[in-house]
C-alpha cells in the first residue's frame, strides 16, 4: 500500500510538470489586440477559461490515476 | 546575505521559544475552562484540550515583527495579517460549528491584505517550461491558495502530532527551495513556520497534550500559502504539501462537495480489539489518506503518523527537486 502512495504521489508530481508545461505553451502566447484598453483583460478571461478546462482535464486523469493505482486497495 | 544572519538566528530563536514557554500556560488556562474534546483513538477516555492556535499565532507573530524590524518589509505585514485572520476564521470555528463554506469564503477574505500590500508577482515559474504572464487569472488565483492551503493541513490534523509534525517537514522543504531559487529575503521570513511547528509537535506528538484545533491548523495553512505566492515558489509549495493535498482530493472526490469533517456520517476508520485502527469497509464514507495507508491492514495510530511522515519526505524531497528544475529552461 505504502508503495503505491509513493507511486500516486510522484505521478501527481509528474502531472504538475507536464502540466506546467502546457500551461505555458498555450496560455504564454496568448495576447489580444484590437479590443484597445480591454486587451489585457479580455486575453486573461480566455486564459482563466483556458486554464479552467486544463483544470478539469488534469483532475479527471488524476482521478483515473487513483482508480487504476488503488483499484486493489479501494474496496470501499 | 551575511547581514541577513543575526535577524535570522533572533527570528528563528523567538519563534521556537514562544511556542516553546507559551503552551504550557496554554494548557492550564484551557484545562481550567474545559477546553477538552475526547482523544477517539485512546482505548481509555483521554482528554486533550485544545485550541493551541493562540500559541501558535503568538510565535509567528513575534518572530515576524523581529524580521519586520530588520528589514522592514511589506511583505512580513501581509503574512501577518493574512496569518492573524486566518488564526481568527479557525477560532470561530473552534467555538462556535460553522458550515462547510464558512470556512473556505472566509480565508478568501483573510487573502486581501497580500493583495492590498501589492505582495505578489503576476508571473506563475513552472519548471523547465519557464513563466506565464497571468495578471488577472492571478488575483483569483491568490483567493483561491490561501484556502486551499488552510484546509489541506485542517483537513491531515486528524491523529496526535500529524498536522504540526507534517508542517514542520513541508514548512523546512519550502525554506530550503525558497534557498535554492535565490528569494533569500523569503527563504528567511519562512523559517519560522518550521520552528514554530517544531515546538508545537513538542506538545502534539503522541500522547497529545493539545491539539492545534482549526485556529491552529488554519494558520499554520495560511501562512504557508502566504510564503508560497510572496516567494513566488507556488508550484514548488504545493508539490511539498502533495500528501495533504492527495488528503484532500481523496476526501472531495468520494465525497464530491465541500463539506465539514463532522457532518459525515460514515466511519472511514475504526479500532480493532487492542485498538489500533483499521479502515472500515463502510461505502458511504470517504476515502482519506489514512484510510488507503490503513487499506493494507490494522496499524497503530503512531505508525500511521510515521508513514504520514515519510510520504511529507518523499514530497519535500520532489520539492526540492522542483526548486532545482526551476534554474534548467528547456
Amino acid at each position: 500500500m505504502k508503495s503505491d502512495l509513493f507511486g500516486f504521489l510522484f505521478g501527481m508530481w509528474a502531472l504538475i510538470i507536464i502540466g506546467g508545461g502546457i500551461v505555458v505553451t498555450l496560455l504564454g502566447p496568448i495576447s489580444i489586440s484590437g479590443f484597445g484598453d480591454f486587451n489585457w483583460f479580455i486575453a486573461s478571461v480566455i486564459k482563466a477559461v483556458v486554464a479552467l478546462i486544463l483544470v478539469v482535464i488534469w483532475i479527471l486523469i488524476l482521478s483515473k490515476l487513483k482508480n487504476w493505482i488503488f483499484r486493489k486497495e479501494i474496496k470501499f | 546575505m551575511i547581514d541577513l544572519l543575526i535577524p535570522t538566528i533572533i527570528s528563528c530563536i523567538v519563534a521556537f521559544l514562544v511556542v516553546f514557554v507559551m503552551t504550557p500556560p496554554l494548557i492550564k488556562i484551557l484545562e481550567k475552562r474545559n477546553f477538552a474534546v475526547k482523544d477517539m483513538n485512546k482505548k481509555e477516555d483521554v482528554m486533550v484540550v485544545r485550541p493551541g492556535g493562540p500559541a501558535i499565532l503568538a510565535g509567528i507573530i513575534a518572530s515576524e515583527i523581529v524580521l519586520y524590524a530588520f528589514l522592514q518589509m511589506n511583505e512580513i505585514l501581509a503574512i501577518i495579517i493574512t496569518t492573524s485572520a486566518a488564526f481568527l476564521i479557525g477560532y470561530v470555528d473552534d467555538r462556535k460549528v460553522m458550515g462547510g463554506w464558512f470556512k473556505p469564503v472566509a480565508l478568501a477574505v483573510a487573502a486581501i491584505p497580500i493583495i492590498a500590500f501589492g505582495a505578489y508577482d503576476t508571473d506563475l515559474a513552472f519548471p523547465l517550461f519557464g513563466t506565464v504572464q497571468i495578471p488577472a487569472l492571478y488575483i483569483a488565483l491568490i483567493f483561491l491558495m490561501i484556502p486551499i492551503t488552510g484546509n489541506t493541513i485542517n483537513s491531515i490534523d486528524v491523529l496526535n502530532g500529524v498536522a504540526s509534525g507534517f508542517m514542520v517537514i513541508a514548512s523546512f522543504s519550502l525554506s530550503i527551495c525558497l534557498f535554492i531559487v535565490q528569494n533569500y529575503e523569503i527563504a528567511i521570513v519562512s523559517l519560522p513556520l518550521g520552528f514554530v511547528s517544531l515546538a508545537f509537535y513538542k506538545y502534539h506528538k503522541i500522547p497529545s497534550k493539545i491539539f492545534p484545533g482549526d485556529s491552529g491548523a488554519l494558520t499554520l495553512g495560511a501562512m504557508y500559502g502566504s510564503i508560497a505566492i510572496i516567494g513566488g515558489v507556488e508550484i514548488i509549495a504545493a508539490v511539498a504539501l502533495l500528501p495533504a493535498v492527495i488528503n484532500s482530493f481523496l476526501f472531495l472526490s468520494s465525497v464530491k462537495r465541500i463539506v465539514e469533517h463532522r457532518e459525515i456520517k460514515g466511519v472511514p476508520v475504526d479500532h480493532t480489539d487492542d485498538f489500533r485502527l483499521k479502515a472500515t469497509d463502510d461505502k458511504t464514507a470517504p476515502v482519506t489518506l489514512v484510510r488507503l495507508i490503513l487499506a493494507g491492514g490494522p496499524m497503530s495510530e503512531k505508525q500511521i503518523g510515521f508513514a504520514i511522515f515519510k510520504l511529507a519526505i518523499f514530497s519535500g524531497i520532489l520539492a526540492v527537486i522542483t526548486a532545482f528544475m526551476m534554474g534548467v529552461s528547456l
